[in-house]
């Protein structure tokens, strides 16, 4: 590389940083404001130290062929020790490498779920709220009564139609969940269609899709990306939840929930079958809690309650 | 007052119109033909559509959703697939259960999640203050039904301070039925075994289940409470010499309650979930167990009864949220 393109590349940055001062401005002011917070530390620690585990799962587990399931009778129900620091289950299997590799099937149960409830609910939400008239009003109305179910137990009733599953729990809670993402969207959409903003790119001829796409869709991502982070968390635990309860994920895979469904077979005696898999749920849903009111606090003051 | 009210049971029937067309939709997007489910695997075409006609699913949609609600009017939630039961003859010896277990959670999280909130605003920055926030944080993210096994593994198998699960046991005679709590026909007929029975039983599934609703009660209650209590109104108060007791539980506390009372219509639709999770994990005999045991085996008429009466508490809760509201704030009213 000659001296002139450095110097070409290190002026294109400086240009970009330069255009981007604002933001990047209010980027740092994020993250000084989150370090501020011990509890939104300790949220985003855990977070990023699950994303890792997620990761690299593969490379620090010690027992892989137990990951899908197999089968050491001779090993079967061994306390914690040094050979498997969270003890074996009831098939010999290494409680410590299933927990770590549930680690990345919680990750995409999480992120499944929140997508597929965020592309449902944010452009209905939109809808709502900047159409208005009759379309609003059917759309909320749907919306307010799925609100009225409890979600466990629609999740529960859709999963007893399609059967027990991992992929059927999957369906099932990404149907219960966008309704949230409608309620949220369509509130701060109704507030920003008011703004100044919106009124003078709408003078100015913009189109309906523009002022959607450019005004009102970005100034909806704070209060979208604080929900999303504490549904990640919450969309485990549901997961976790049907899994224990058996209609989930079924043992052998390495479902945090369906191993404690399983450990549980084994108590008082074999504690840790259930324990490790339920410290792991803890901390998770824990972490993406702390990290959305973190979050919350910082990008999206007002709404704070 | 009153039109308000009226009002919301309008808004309310809406809703139990929606909920029915809902779970009737979700019934008909089981795989496979519902007629051969309802038969059984053994049965012959014949019988299948012999079925098939009883049921009206060889009819079009529309009507056989009006065969459906004509049959929920009638309490007719049809039977079980797998122990040919009347689906409604269950329910109505599970449900008194749940509500019992529900009901004492509630208002066990109520109780303290209001009294933590204000002493914990009270005393902002106290030792109390910082443990009530500890538990406010955590209390919402531990899986319900790892606690309550925690909890019986200690409490239960290894103190043996209260029993494992279950609603009695098997030596104490359930007490006469009246209303078929057991907690009050016991206390109401003077059963006093019954009653410490039933109360050791109750003890660890109600806590369970009331812990996230008691720590988001909490939170929100301590966050209001710190914001009236610096508004100018108290302030004022204090300047006219009213006893902070007076001040904190009556002005203070009034104004607080609005976001808590949302808070806990909320909580009280978790609660209604959660209880299959608890129901579980205590062997308690109520209707979460009940469609849990159902969706195992795929029957699905039990778990749709289950959705449909849950859904019904949770809109009369919501129904009595907002009559608070009207009670609480007289703005809300006239709206």
């Amino acid at each position: 590389m000659t001296n002139s393109t450095l110097q070409n590349n290190s002026s294109a940055w400086s240009r970009w940083a330069e255009e981007h001062e604002s933001q990047i401005r209010s980027m740092k002011l994020t993250f000084y404001t989150l370090s501020r917070s011990p509890l939104s530390v300790i949220g985003f620690v855990i977070v990023a130290l699950f994303l890792i585990v997620a990761l690299i799962g593969p490379l620090i587990i010690t027992h892989p062929e137990d990951v899908k399931g197999s089968v050491h009778m001779d090993l079967k129900l061994r306390a914690p020790g040094s050979a498997f620091p969270f003890g074996t289950d009831d098939m010999g299997m290494d409680i410590y490498s299933r927990v770590i590799i549930g680690t990345r099937l919680s990750l995409q149960i999480g992120l499944i779920i929140v997508f597929v409830a965020m592309g449902i609910g944010i452009p209905l939400g939109i809808i709502a709220g900047y159409m208005g008239g009759w379309v609003s009003e059917v759309i909320m109305r749907i919306t307010d009564i799925f609100l009225s179910i409890p979600g466990l137990l629609l999740a529960l009733a859709i999963v007893g139609v399609l059967g027990p599953g991992i992929k059927n729990a999957m369906i099932a809670l990404s149907l219960v969940w966008w309704p949230g993402y409608v309620r949220l969207v369509q509130g701060k959409t109704l507030s920003l269609r008011e703004e100044s903003f919106v009124e003078a790119a709408k003078s100015i001829g913009a189109s309906k899709l523009r002022i959607v796409f450019s005004h009102i869709l970005p100034n909806c991502t704070s209060p979208i990306l604080v929900k999303a982070s504490m549904d990640m968390g919450m969309a485990i635990l549901f997961a976790a939840n049907l899994g224990f309860i058996g209609v989930g994920a079924q043992p052998p895979e390495p479902e945090w929930g369906a191993m404690i469904s399983v450990g549980r077979n084994y108590l008082p005696d074999r504690w840790w079958m259930a324990t490790f898999p339920g410290l792991a749920i803890l901390l998770t849903v824990l972490g993406f809690n702390l990290l959305g009111d973190g979050l919350r606090d910082v990008l999206d003051p007002q709404s704070r309650s | 007052m009153k039109g308000f009210i009226l009002k919301r049971l309008v808004l309310m029937g809406i809703t139990i119109f929606g909920l029915s067309v809902i779970v009737f939709a979700i019934s008909r997007i089981a795989p496979g033909d519902p007629a051969k489910l309802a038969a059984g695997p053994d049965a012959t075409e014949e019988m299948v559509q012999v079925i098939r006609k009883e049921y009206g699913l060889d009819r079009p949609l529309v009507v056989q959703y009006g065969l459906y609600m004509k049959g929920l009017l009638n309490g007719d939630f049809g039977r079980s697939i797998r122990t040919r039961h009347q689906v409604w003859e269950d329910i109505k010896n599970f449900l008194p259960a749940t509500f019992e277990l529900v009901f004492v959670s509630i208002g066990f999280s109520i109780l303290f999640g209001i009294l933590f909130g204000v002493s914990s605003a009270v005393y902002r920055d106290k030792w109390i203050d910082h443990v009530v926030r500890f538990f406010s944080v955590t209390g919402v993210a531990v899986p319900m039904f790892w606690m309550g096994i925690m909890l019986q593994l200690l409490f239960a198998a290894k103190m043996h301070w209260l029993p494992i699960g279950g609603r009695l046991d098997t030596m104490v005679h359930p007490p006469a039925f009246i209303t078929r709590f057991f907690l009050i026909d016991s206390l109401v007929t003077g059963n006093w075994v019954a009653f410490k029975n039933a109360l050791a039983h109750i003890f660890l599934p109600a806590f369970v289940l009331s812990f996230p609703a008691l720590a988001s009660i909490t939170r929100i209650n301590r966050a209001e409470m710190l914001e009236v209590l610096h508004r100018d109104f108290v302030m004022n108060e204090k300047a006219q010499g009213i006893s902070n007791r007076i001040i904190i539980f009556k002005y203070a506390l009034k104004n607080a309650l609005i976001p808590t009372l949302t808070m806990i219509g909320l909580r009280y639709g978790w609660m209604l979930g959660g209880t299959i999770l608890v129901e579980t994990v205590f062997d308690w005999p109520g209707i979460g167990y009940y469609a849990v045991a159902a969706a195992v085996y795929s029957d699905f008429q039990p778990v749709m009864a289950v959705t449909i009466i849950l859904g019904l508490n949770f809109m009369i809760a919501n129904l009595l949220v907002d009559v608070g509201y009207g009670f609480l704030d007289p703005r809300v009213r006239y709206e």
